[in-house]
């Protein structure tokens, strides 16, 4: 009998300290962040979809040398590459397509790139009801970005 | 609280749990047998998120296959990936640099205490209590914050890399961590304060969903499920990987068996796991992350084994190489798989309600137990 009523002592006690702590959240500052009011800052290493870096003077730095789309485990990356038309030794890029809906951002493209021509973008407000909208024209991106 | 049926001719009819029900946290169908609000039997029916991640191993060059040892239990992701990148780099005979050593044992500390966060809080949501979840998250958000500014995504890293890490981690990640370090500890009673000792739990978890530690052995149970029934076997003191030997930390484990038992071997776990935390930021080496691995791996013909304590117990990587770029058998040893195997035998005679806070404490995650 005494274990009974020491245990709803002990019970009602614990409900108490619990209520307590509920409390105490309750005129604590709030956390949440009223996303989209507010948006969270995006780290420098954030990776978003990759996409091309350009030189000094706008031009893509990428060679087409296919190690990104070697390294890629899903086959997301086809690029394509070019003499040049100054007649200089290497290739230019021509095209460089990425298939975002494969992509599971693992690096190896960025990690196996030698001259540093592509990055990964900060973007990560990607929603769409339409596959295609996920294929992009990094080329083209690069260009409309240029403009 | 629990009744043994012993009657075979009884009144019985088939319960469906599953595929799509709150309390199975993904696409788990288990079958019960009930009598009233009594478990007869219970199959666990598996395969609806088979994704042949096995297969995918065989198929894909050992870098390439990278990026999905994380996506099987995507809440204690850095564990899977450094299973993986460290049973390569045995096959391999790849030295890896010390920081780069504490480095993963941070990170994978720090994930292993998000896991723990997360889980605290969907079980107790299993059990009708909505409130803990959102002071998890609250502490989970910071983890994940703190690991998205090394590795740069929030849930299915893909951060380790053989022979080393990705990138170096600074100053601030190693102060935020200690911040971190420092924030849990003064929250911990505050869980214990709010859901630990409370009534209700006590009422709901104690003496409840009984797993003796023979039951374990036979299924092959790790993690705290075992510990939570009084083996205090753990991979990180019994076969010491990476730099785990150099840290002073214990092993909680409780003889009960009960789902209360398990409770508070992964709170304890997330206290012991700070301690790791702290210890490492404090020893850890300058010095390069990685070292020089050829671009090609081509392991030596053999049979390799590597297992790392993941937060839901032993997860292992068997890599059987020919020799070639590509494994000629790749075998993931999980734990939610076994752990969820004793299911079945351990909900006889239980409630239906009981059960549910039984299978909550095995803390199952779906696409690991698949594959």
């Amino acid at each position: 009998m005494s274990g009974y009523f020491k245990e709803l002592f002990t019970g009602t006690k614990s409900l108490a300290v619990g209520m307590g702590v509920t409390i105490r959240a309750f005129f604590s500052p709030v956390v949440t962040m009223q996303y989209p009011y507010e948006t969270p800052k995006i780290p420098e290493r954030f990776r978003g979809h990759i996409e091309l870096v350009a030189d000094d003077e706008g031009k893509p730095k990428c060679v087409a040398c296919g190690m990104c789309q070697r390294a890629c485990p899903s086959g997301c990356i086809t690029v394509k590459g070019k003499k040049r038309e100054d007649g200089g030794k290497g290739k230019v890029v021509s095209f460089y397509r990425l298939d975002f809906t494969k992509c599971s951002l693992c690096g190896q493209c960025v990690e196996s790139c030698k001259f540093d021509a592509i990055t990964f973008s900060k973007e990560y407000n990607l929603a769409s009801t339409r596959k295609e909208d996920f294929i992009y024209d990094l080329l083209k991106r690069l260009q409309e970005k240029n403009s | 609280m629990s009744v043994t049926v012993t009657d075979p001719n009884l009144e019985t009819f088939v319960l469906n749990l599953g595929p799509q029900h709150p309390a199975t946290h993904g696409v788990l169908r288990v079958k019960l047998v009930m009598d009233g609000e009594y478990i007869v039997s219970a199959e666990p029916v598996l395969g609806y998120i088979h994704r042949m991640q096995e297969k995918m191993g065989e198929n894909r060059t050992y870098a390439q296959f990278l990026p999905n040892p994380p996506r099987l239990d995507y809440l204690s992701a850095l564990s899977y990936n450094l299973g993986y990148v460290m049973a390569v780099e045995r096959a391999a005979g790849i030295e890896v640099p010390e920081r780069a050593e504490y480095i993963r044992v941070i990170c994978t500390e720090l994930n292993r205490v998000a896991s723990h966060l997360l889980w605290h809080g969907a079980f107790i949501l299993d059990l009708g209590g909505f409130t803990p979840l959102l002071y998890a998250f609250d502490d989970r958000e910071q983890i994940l914050d703190l690991l998205e500014s090394v590795t740069g995504a929030r849930l299915t890293y893909c951060y380790f890399r053989f022979g080393g890490v990705y990138n170096d981690v600074d100053d601030d990640f190693l102060a935020g961590a200690k911040a971190f370090v420092k924030r849990m500890r003064e929250r911990l009673p505050m869980y214990h304060d709010l859901v630990t000792n409370n009534i209700i739990l006590i009422k709901r978890l104690k003496d409840i969903g009984f797993i003796s530690a023979e039951m374990c052995r036979k299924y092959g149970a790790t993690g705290p499920v075992l510990r939570g029934s009084g083996v205090a076997y753990d991979v990180r003191k019994a076969e010491p990987y990476s730099v785990y030997s150099e840290f002073d930390f214990d092993i909680p484990s409780y003889p009960e068996g009960d789902s209360y038992a398990r409770y508070r071997v992964r709170m304890d776990e997330i206290a012991e796991s700070l301690r790791i935390i702290e210890q490492a930021c404090d020893k850890i080496p300058d010095g390069p992350v990685r070292a020089k691995v050829p671009k090609t791996l081509k392991p030596p013909p053999g049979d390799y084994y590597h297992a790392v304590e993941a937060a839901r117990g032993e997860f292992g990587v068997r890599i059987v190489s020919d020799g070639t770029t590509k494994a000629y058998r790749m075998k993931l040893r999980s734990p939610s798989y076994s752990n969820l195997s004793l299911f079945g035998e351990a909900c006889e005679g239980m409630l239906l309600a009981d059960a549910l806070a039984l299978m909550g404490s095995l803390d199952l995650v779906i696409p690991e137990i698949d594959r």
